[in-house]
């Protein structure tokens, strides 16, 4: 049987439908998940996808996380469940207090829409043991608020678990400033909980599923995901 | 009703936008005088903004006329068949005032207003574009007005997610006082949920649903019609606040209904508000409609009649429903959490009945509001200045910098540098279809579960068109069908947005004649239909007026995205050609602008027969994958075309542009000078012979310039510059000067 993986939509939400696109390119059956319901319908993965949930009127996320599917969300996310934040994603997750930390602005004040180029820190949990620490990925942000801030304790503790999950480097996997596209601390991407069974990033995986696209790197990343997650 | 007023004084007018004339042909039409209310709804219908009382018995001269051609102007959008069921849908429109006032809001609710022009036809956006012109940066209010322009486009694009793909953008002092701010839309829909802005049968309800009703830009339409003067500032309040987020909650509000039976016509609610939508698909309908502003949503108290109904509150739409449906439509609306009020319903009198508190407040026969404005036809005149500019010699004396000087900095001259500072800061990826991104020729948005796809170009001529407003406007359709062929695409159809100053004035109005006249001859020439279109005068700032500027937007179809070429030489060894005419000039040039004179000389010379069959032999040598880059030689001529596709690819190149001496006089037209109908090729070694066998059959000049390699680009015998360099010159040229202070 197809994994079936649930898509969340709040209104303001953009990518739904290429995140549904890029499901279906790595084998699953994507589900919408309206976020007014109060069920996830069973599925095995949740992905809270990239847009301006509510408009991000007052913060970015800051409505969205008070949806009533948001608590069916953080159930699963609880008992374990694999969810993903991308984007605006991360951003709901963080207000969820799901994922540690907080989107700021970007340090250009300005959005940003570029190819980047992403070093995977850790190969834990269910959505990053299928690649290996030290591999590059390549896949595009699209942000203007996508600064990864937490105060200096909590950057210390998310090294020592092991939950720096991606971070902004070079094509050989080189950290510095020119490659940070938005001023994230110590060019952090990505983020996973204690668990490692969420994540959140700000880059576009489902932009990156064809090579006509540029990258194949995000399909690589749903597929190595869902290979742990295991056959139904 | 209110009775009608006393003969309104001139000043009372002025606001309005009519002239005295104008009033009395209102009198005597209907056979009364108009009360207040009824004159603001003239004067907004009146405005050249809605009629086009100026432009449209020039418009006429531009033939819609094609088999692809599903609807043509006239409606929110144009729309060509893309066979198999699908259309397209797009147009491009002007937001120029608002933007030179207000450029964040200004340029949002430019975009704002053309993404519901195409939603209102059932069709989803996919892709946006903008063409901008702004003053030189050098200046740091116009680095603020650019940055905050910019900002606005993304703004509004990035959060209601349809990624901004293309674009083109000058910077010249002619722009000084006013900016332009154009944006163009492209929608797709499948034929049966093509929608029709109109109002059908007698007793059916009609709904204004999204955002309430407020004060914000009142007297949009007239505002959009009158000079702006030295107060304009003060005019502010016309200036309407943009909401993406409310919009992208309306369009996939009336995207789900598209498919509905029970929705029977959909209209957007913007220049002039409630009056110009509801008395539009009233009058497409042959029908009337009648309005009751009491079940108007307000978002403020105390609005009167005349507030409701000239609102250009944005985000509103207007639906007609079918009579008992009108629950299944709204329930749509609430599950998007919208406001959505049945305001009215149609009737069987042509006329817009408005009432308030029970009591009629306005009764206009639609062909007064909508057809009985008197068409204008200012005098027109070519100065006998126009004449000597042409006359004079392009460029005079010497060059103050060598030649490689002078080409880094053509290269790092605004126009012609790197745009990526402009659209890193828009979304021009979401919806996973964007395959060619902006920043070259044209950009392709590929059509789902189909081989081929869309491309689309946005340009604009105003140096050239300074010179001859004819020629300006062909070279502007040229240098659109050209950049598509860069692509391999076939263009289908095109949009047009012609801006342009004060029509009073003689010479203004001369130049719109002539352009329009140059346009249509263009079109008809290159097959291209005109499905859409804008026209924005009175772009003057204390009695200058700008440039004539003719921006086209085209769409064309590239039959396969896997067999793109790409943006640049691809690998060392391979051939350059040169494809297409051999003659270039430096009138109206940008080597011109770079020295800083006035616009003199010859304008560009244009054969456009020759510039069909070259883009035609481009489209084949791109479609049978011979060609491995194409690129169009625009401005800053042949020498910034070749660094171009060096830069892009990565790659330097050797070449020869001529056989024998190059005579000393010659070798500025011959490397800066600017012409129409040429394109940069290169090809495998093994392709030389296709390339010369195609280009000869089709009767279009062809030479082989040199070869691709190298870290130099290198003109033998004339001038060369490392690759790097000319890399740092196209990165800084835009990216440079704005990291210098805005106000």
């Amino acid at each position: 049987m197809t994994w079936r993986c649930g898509i969340a939509v709040f209104p303001g939400t953009w990518s739904e439908r290429d995140c549904a696109h890029w499901v279906e390119l790595a084998g699953g059956a994507p589900v919408m998940l309206w976020h007014a319901e109060r069920e996830l319908k069973g599925v095995d993965l949740v992905i809270l996808p990239g847009g301006f949930a509510h408009g991000d009127y007052l913060r970015t996320g800051a409505i969205a996380r008070f949806a009533p599917l948001m608590a069916a969300v953080r159930d699963h996310a609880l008992a374990g469940g694999p969810v993903l934040g991308i984007c605006n994603g991360f951003q709901i997750l963080c207000e969820a207090q799901l994922l540690p930390g907080a989107l700021l602005r970007n340090s250009s004040l300005q959005f940003r829409c570029q190819p980047t180029h992403l070093r995977v820190e850790v190969s834990r949990g269910p959505l990053l043991s299928g690649l290996e620490a030290g591999e590059v990925l390549q896949m595009p942000i699209s942000h203007g608020e996508g600064r990864y801030y937490a105060p200096p304790e909590q950057l210390r503790e998310l090294e020592a678990e092991g939950q720096v999950a991606l971070r902004y480097c070079g094509p050989s996997g080189e950290l510095d400033d020119r490659h940070n596209p938005n001023g994230s601390l110590l060019h952090i991407a990505g983020v996973m909980n204690r668990e490692g069974n969420v994540l959140g990033m700000m880059p576009h995986p489902e932009r990156a599923c064809e090579p006509i696209l540029g990258s194949e790197d995000g399909l690589h990343l749903l597929r190595a995901a869902v290979a742990v997650l295991g056959p139904r | 009703m209110t009775a009608g007023m006393a003969t309104p004084s001139q000043s009372q007018l002025r606001e309005l936008a009519l002239t005295e004339e104008e009033y009395h042909h209102a009198v005597r039409q209907l056979g009364r005088v108009p009360n207040q209310l009824e004159l603001g709804m003239l004067g907004a219908l009146w405005s050249e903004h809605c009629s086009y009382k100026t432009s449209r018995r020039l418009l006429s001269q531009l033939s819609s006329q094609a088999p692809q051609v599903v609807v043509g102007p006239g409606e929110n959008a144009g729309v060509v068949d893309l066979g198999e069921g699908l259309l397209c849908c797009f147009k491009i429109e002007s937001h120029n005032h608002p933007s030179a006032i207000e450029p964040v809001q200004g340029a949002a609710t430019g975009v704002g207003g053309i993404l519901r022009d195409v939603f209102a036809m059932g069709a989803r956006p996919v892709a946006l574009l903008d063409a901008l012109r702004f003053g030189e940066l050098g200046d740091a209010a116009q680095r603020h007005r650019f940055a905050k322009v910019v900002a606005g486009v993304g703004h509004y694009g990035n959060c209601i997610g349809v990624p901004t793909v293309g674009g083109e953008t000058y910077f010249d002092a002619a722009y000084q006082g006013n900016c332009l701010v154009n944006a163009m839309c492209v929608g797709l829909v499948t034929a049966p949920r093509l929608l029709h802005a109109v109002a059908r049968g007698v007793g059916n309800p009609v709904l204004l649903v999204g955002a309430d009703t407020g004060r914000d830009g009142i007297h949009g339409a007239t505002f959009a019609s009158v000079q702006l003067d030295e107060g304009a500032e003060e005019r502010r309040p016309a200036v309407q606040v943009g909401n993406p987020f409310l919009e992208k909650c309306l369009m996939e509000a009336c995207l789900e209904l598209a498919g509905s039976s029970a929705l029977l016509g959909l209209q957007d609610c913007g220049a002039a508000g409630l009056t110009s939508s509801c008395a539009e698909m009233a009058r497409r309908g042959g029908v009337g409609i009648r309005l009751d502003l009491d079940n108007v949503a307000r978002r403020e108290l105390g609005m009167t009649p005349y507030e409701v109904m000239l609102s250009e509150s944005q985000e509103r739409m207007v639906l007609v429903v079918e009579r008992g449906r009108v629950e299944e439509v709204r329930a749509v609306f609430d599950r998007w959490e919208l406001r959505s009020d049945v305001v009215g319903e149609v009737i069987a009198p042509e006329e817009l009945q408005i009432t308030a508190e029970g009591e009629m407040v306005a009764q206009l026969p639609l062909r007064v509001l909508v057809d009985g404005f008197l068409p204008r036809r200012p005098r027109s005149s070519r100065p006998p200045r126009v004449e000597r500019e042409r006359g004079a010699a392009a460029l005079t004396g010497a060059l103050p910098w060598t030649l490689e000087e002078t080409w880094l900095r053509l290269l790092a001259s605004p126009n012609c540098a790197d745009t990526s500072w402009i659209y890193r800061q828009y979304d021009h990826q979401v919806g996973d279809d964007t395959v060619v991104l902006p920043g070259w020729d044209a950009a392709v948005v590929r059509l789902r579960g189909r081989e081929d796809g869309l491309a689309i170009t946005v340009d604009g001529a105003h140096r050239s068109s300074l010179l001859d407003p004819r020629r300006g406007a062909q070279l502007a359709v040229a240098e659109a069908v050209r950049n598509l062929a860069c692509l391999g695409a076939r263009p289908l159809a095109l949009t047009n947005c012609l801006n342009f100053g004060d029509p009073d004035r003689e010479e203004v109005m001369w130049q719109l004649e002539e352009a329009v006249a140059g346009m249509a001859d263009a079109c008809r020439q290159l097959a291209l239909p005109v499905v859409s279109g804008n026209v924005s005068l009175y772009n003057d700032l204390s009695g200058a007026s700008i440039p004539p500027t003719p921006v086209v937007g085209v769409v064309g179809l590239v039959d396969d995205i896997r067999r793109l070429p790409g943006p640049g030489f691809a690998a060392a060894g391979d051939l350059v050609y040169l494809v297409g005419a051999e003659t270039a000039g430096l009138g109206g040039s940008e080597l011109q602008r770079l020295l800083g004179g006035r616009v003199l000389g010859p304008p560009p010379e244009l054969d456009l027969e020759l510039e069909g069959r070259a883009s035609a032999a481009v489209r084949q040598l791109v479609c049978e994958g011979v060609a491995r880059s194409a690129h169009d030689c625009s401005l800053g001529g042949l020498a910034v075309a070749l660094a171009e596709c060096c830069v892009a690819g990565g790659l330097g190149a050797v070449v020869r542009l001529r056989e024998g001496p190059i005579p000393a006089d010659g070798v500025h037209d011959l490397l800066f000078g600017e012409g129409s109908g040429r394109f940069l090729l290169s090809v495998e070694q093994g392709g030389a012979g296709r390339v010369e066998e195609v280009c000869a059959s089709r009767g279009v000049p062809c030479s082989r310039l040199g070869e691709v390699g190298g870290d130099r680009v290198e003109i033998r015998g004339v001038a060369g510059i490392p690759l790097a360099a000319a890399s740092a010159a196209r990165r800084e040229g835009i990216a440079g000067p704005m990291a210098g202070p805005v106000l």
